[in-house]
């Protein structure tokens, strides 16, 4: 099971700021805890103008996010930014169908002890708790890259196939052109904050306010 | 002179590796060495490369240092949390040990024991970035240390890595972090290695180009097809199935010369990874001009 939490708003408005946005807000499955207040009190105080919104569950059916976006082309083409509120899971499908527009996350995911993953999927999410996908054009680096790495790729992959598992892609290469065509190839610069494991290691259960 | 003064007069440099053995016999290994005392500027010594388990390279430093020879402690990711490449660290500076090369490290499963767990806990930019911390009297936490190490640190790259910007980026991040040298993945294309010097020389970091002894053809066929970055030329194939097997050295010898002599004046030394044909290198080197 997993807890999703809202970012740190200076965090998330750094990102998104003065920029005309969507916002893609999951529901939820009844594995992930939701931090609803949180959510509309964000949404509610946002100054940006936000040009459409779609409130859905299971922001992780990549069909069923593909029909949506269809059905909201035109605000979205409208749209600066595409803000996801859900897991780490939602936010790499909405990426992966949306290759040439910046989505960025407004959440991170956490551990929360429990069974999870009711059927196979392409994405995965760590739920590390400091969602990296804001850095990295929605892809996830610690569970596309199999040395789970943060500040680019470790030199191994050959015509970009990873030297651990020929049949992958090397994550850092995907990453690499994502950003290349978002024009944000700034963002690999940037030295990233070093994986808390703390945030892992304690119960999430005891968190408290999480459970909304 | 040592490494790190060598490093700075701007000087040609020329480094060499060795390789802890799977066991405690270090005589071979030390004597491997020795022989180049006074021709190469420094050692590399390798920690458990290709993920196979051996002797540690910080013991091996130490005994060269003991030898009077300088070593460079390569130092992986793979086996140890931040907690430990820390402690290493310090350890490795009490013991003698001034220069670092630091890398990522190859993957667990590429090795002896693939069902060991892979750690890489840090990556080479930030035990980079932490090693730089320890140098100005601090943990990466922030904590004081009592007396700080000083360093010679160092990083790797791959010029013939698919995406060169992306090898670029990296490189300047090394370098943001701490680098103050680069060795280089094994080069056998004088052509896109200029290209990528010329883009990596606005660094203006010392960047040494990395010389992989051929044994066999099939071994530059081997990494042609599976060794990331790597492309020998087919002249240099045709020239070693050619060799008869007593010629092969002979023939390697004079490839790896012709491209130190090629790559001279594109970069400010060489690397040599002799792989196990460590008696060879001082033959390199005459042949190549640099004795």
């Amino acid at each position: 099971m997993l807890v999703t939490q809202l970012k740190p708003e200076e965090e998330i408005l750094a990102k998104v700021s003065q920029k005309k946005l969507f916002i893609f807000e999951c529901l939820g499955c009844q594995e992930v805890y939701f931090p609803k207040k949180d959510i509309k009190r964000f949404i509610g105080n946002l100054r940006e103008e936000t040009v459409g919104r779609a409130t859905l569950d299971y922001l992780c059916n990549r069909e069923f996010v593909r029909e949506y976006i269809r059905a909201y082309s035109k605000e979205i083409e409208e749209a600066k930014v595409v803000l996801i509120l859900s897991c780490g899971v939602g936010t790499q499908v909405v990426s992966s169908l949306l290759e040439n527009k910046v989505v960025y996350t407004g959440c991170d995911t956490l551990y929360l002890k429990g069974f999870q993953g009711l059927a196979v999927q392409d994405f995965d999410c760590n739920q590390c708790g400091q969602c990296y996908l804001n850095y990295t054009g929605g892809i996830c680096p610690l569970t596309n890259c199999t040395k789970g790495l943060l500040n680019g790729p470790c030199g191994g992959a050959k015509d970009g196939k990873c030297e651990v598992n020929p049949e992958a892609d090397c994550a850092w290469e995907l990453i690499y052109k994502r950003l290349k065509k978002l024009e944000k190839l700034d963002l690999l610069r940037e030295i990233l904050s070093l994986r808390d494991y703390n945030k892992i290691v304690i119960d999430s259960l005891s968190r408290g306010g999480v459970m909304q | 002179m040592n490494f790190a003064e060598k490093l700075k007069s701007g000087d040609f440099l020329i480094t060499s590796e060795v390789g802890p053995l799977k066991g405690v016999n270090t005589e071979e290994t030390l004597k491997e060495a020795e022989i180049l005392k006074g021709k190469v500027d420094g050692f590399n010594v390798t920690d458990l490369q290709s993920s196979v388990m051996r002797l540690g390279s910080m013991a091996v430093c130490h005994l060269l240092v003991k030898r009077g020879l300088e070593p460079i402690f390569q130092i992986t990711c793979r086996d140890r949390n931040r907690l430990a490449l820390q402690s290493d660290l310090l350890s490795a500076y009490v013991l003698g040990i001034r220069n670092v090369l630091v890398l990522t490290g190859d993957h667990t499963v590429l090795g002896d024991h693939p069902e060991a767990k892979p750690v890489f806990d840090l990556d080479s930019v930030s035990l980079l970035d932490a090693a730089s911390g320890l140098m100005e009297g601090k943990d990466m936490k922030g904590n004081d240390l009592e007396g700080k190490p000083e360093f010679c640190l160092g990083a790797v790259v791959n010029p013939g890595a698919d995406i060169m910007e992306l090898q670029l980026i990296k490189m300047e991040k090394k370098i943001k972090a701490g680098a103050k040298f680069f060795q280089t993945q094994a080069v056998y294309d004088l052509e896109s290695f200029e290209k990528f010097m010329k883009e990596a020389k606005k660094f203006k970091v010392p960047t040494l180009g990395g010389i992989v002894l051929l044994k066999s053809a099939g071994m530059a066929r081997y990494m042609n097809e599976n060794v990331a970055g790597i492309s020998v030329p087919d002249r240099y194939i045709k020239m070693m199935s050619e060799a008869k097997k007593g010629e092969r050295a002979e023939v390697s010898i004079k490839i790896a010369s012709e491209l130190i002599k090629g790559m001279k004046d594109m970069c400010q030394g060489v690397h040599i990874m002799p792989l196990g044909w460590e008696k060879y290198v001082s033959r390199v080197l005459e042949a190549s001009g640099l004795t």
